[in-house]
């Protein structure tokens, strides 16, 4: 390690961290509320869920290499822009997180359902109400899949000229200096873990009673275990 | 759209396939390396995954792997160990099962876990001894999740492996490098087509074989693979073989 480069780095590596920030949060952000409406739609028929699941599932095949490239073609876009990189990440969000989505609002009970409808809820209110805040847990469990993959492929960037923290693995590889490439890997995994710890605190703001009955409710057990994962 | 076509034609111009390092020798070369290294990610982590879910020790640490495993960027994994080891195919193998291991235990364990506990209670009661259960009982009903796990996998590998490209390592991804630095976008386009082509094919094949592999008697229960979604056992695992890909 030499800690005299990094010493004289770290306005680049700062601004690294910035960058691959700003490129990763939209994608992030847009899956999420991209996948709520597709994974409710999944949720509720059959055909919806086999067609989306199975577009979703194509999508994340493309090597993350490859979709860089095909993006900006499709698209129009200039292959350097760094636009091309947020489009990708957020194909692969959304192919992720539809099929959580779907599971989390399949796995509201249907008498839980049943029960808004009898009370008079319109499916507006049902939805808002009752559905998504149910969904949470599981949505949650998702959404952190995604953030942690999304900042690890990220940085295949830098194969493409868009500059962020996978830019220190290529620079490093290049010229023969692995403390840049180190300093690279340290940061990624701890832009990941900040991206991790935002959104699990927000899950447990958003669901209170999930603290309260995390040992009594089995199906919060579930949520929690996948979170887990 | 027309820089598709000319992709197309690239991939298909004869003076890509003949003498030298051509598209098919790339194509067999990328797959003859993904197959090794899938190959000894399988040897490692599928007798630890089945002896995990098995037993039921040692998940904490198996979750662990998958979740540390899913946050390292490949190409920093890549750049770190070629750094250090020197450049060559064996470094880029290194680290190609290192990333192809979590998928593949995981697969396993969560397989094997899935499975009802009061069928292995039943194939207990029957006499069989611990083996057997874990031959005949365990492993055949764990087949379609140890099979999603070879799945997520072989996309790992095949994706990697394009980025080792960037590492002096021949491959698919060599277009792609090469079409990059000489600006050559038709190049690039047809790298990309053919390494997208290669990871549908060999998914497709591996989705097709998870179908067959279902026990009959399992089938008969569940027609369906991506199922009704009443099924909650056998599904909560696929959190762990999404987005582990590089």
């Amino acid at each position: 390690m030499n800690w005299v480069w990094i010493g004289s780095n770290l306005g680049l590596i700062g601004g690294r961290i910035l960058e691959h920030l700003a490129l990763t949060a939209p994608p992030i952000v847009i899956g999420l509320v991209l996948s709520i409406p597709l994974g409710y739609a999944a949720s509720r028929s059959k055909v919806a869920r086999s067609i989306l699941l199975s577009v979703g599932g194509i999508l994340y095949t493309i090597p993350s290499i490859a979709l860089l490239v095909l993006v900006p073609v499709v698209l129009g876009l200039a292959i350097l822009d760094p636009l091309n990189l947020v489009f990708a990440l957020t194909i692969y969000a959304v192919a992720i997180m539809v099929r959580s989505a779907a599971d989390a609002f399949a796995s509201v009970p249907k008498d839980v359902l049943a029960s808004a409808t009898a009370i008079g809820f319109s499916r507006r209110q049902r939805f808002f109400v009752v559905e998504l805040p149910l969904a949470v847990p599981l949505l949650l469990a998702g959404i952190r899949v995604v953030s942690v993959s999304t900042v690890s492929i990220a940085s295949v960037g830098a194969l493409i000229g868009i500059e962020q923290l996978g830019t220190f693995f290529v620079d490093a590889f290049q010229r023969s200096f692995p403390t840049e490439a180190i300093v690279g890997m340290v940061c990624v995994l701890a832009v990941a873990a900040i991206y991790d710890i935002i959104l699990s605190r927000t899950g447990r703001a958003l669901t209170p009673w999930s603290r309260k009955q995390a040992v009594a409710s089995p199906r919060m057990y579930t949520a929690d275990k996948v979170a887990a994962l | 759209m027309n820089l598709f076509g000319d992709a197309f034609a690239w991939i298909f111009d004869p003076a890509h396939w003949a003498g030298g390092p051509d598209v098919s020798g790339h194509v067999l070369e990328h797959l003859g390396v993904s197959g090794v290294c899938v190959l000894i990610a399988v040897a490692i982590a599928l007798p630890i995954g089945i002896a995990i879910g098995h037993t039921g020790k040692g998940r904490g640490a198996a979750i662990l792997i998958s979740n540390v495993a899913r946050a390292l960027p490949t190409l920093g994994l890549l750049s770190i160990l070629i750094l250090l080891t020197g450049i060559g195919v064996l470094p880029i193998v290194i680290v190609l099962v290192i990333l192809a291991i979590p998928p593949m235990l995981a697969g396993a364990y969560a397989g094997v876990e899935s499975v009802d506990r009061q069928t292995i209670d039943a194939a207990r009661a029957l006499g069989m001894t611990e083996w057997q259960i874990i031959a005949r009982v365990e492993i055949p009903l764990a087949l379609p999740l140890l099979l999603g796990g070879l799945r997520a996998t072989a996309l790992q590998v095949i994706a990697t492996l394009g980025i080792a490209s960037a590492f002096a390592f021949g491959g698919l991804g060599i277009y792609l490098i090469n079409g990059l630095a000489t600006r050559d976008f038709v190049q690039l386009l047809a790298g990309a087509i053919l390494i997208t082509a290669l990871a549908l094919v060999v998914d497709g094949v591996l989705a097709v074989a998870q179908r067959f592999v279902v026990p009959r008697g399992v089938a008969l229960g569940r027609t369906d693979l991506n199922g009704p979604p009443n099924r909650t056992r056998a599904r909560r695992p696929r959190a762990l073989q999404e987005g582990m890909q590089s």
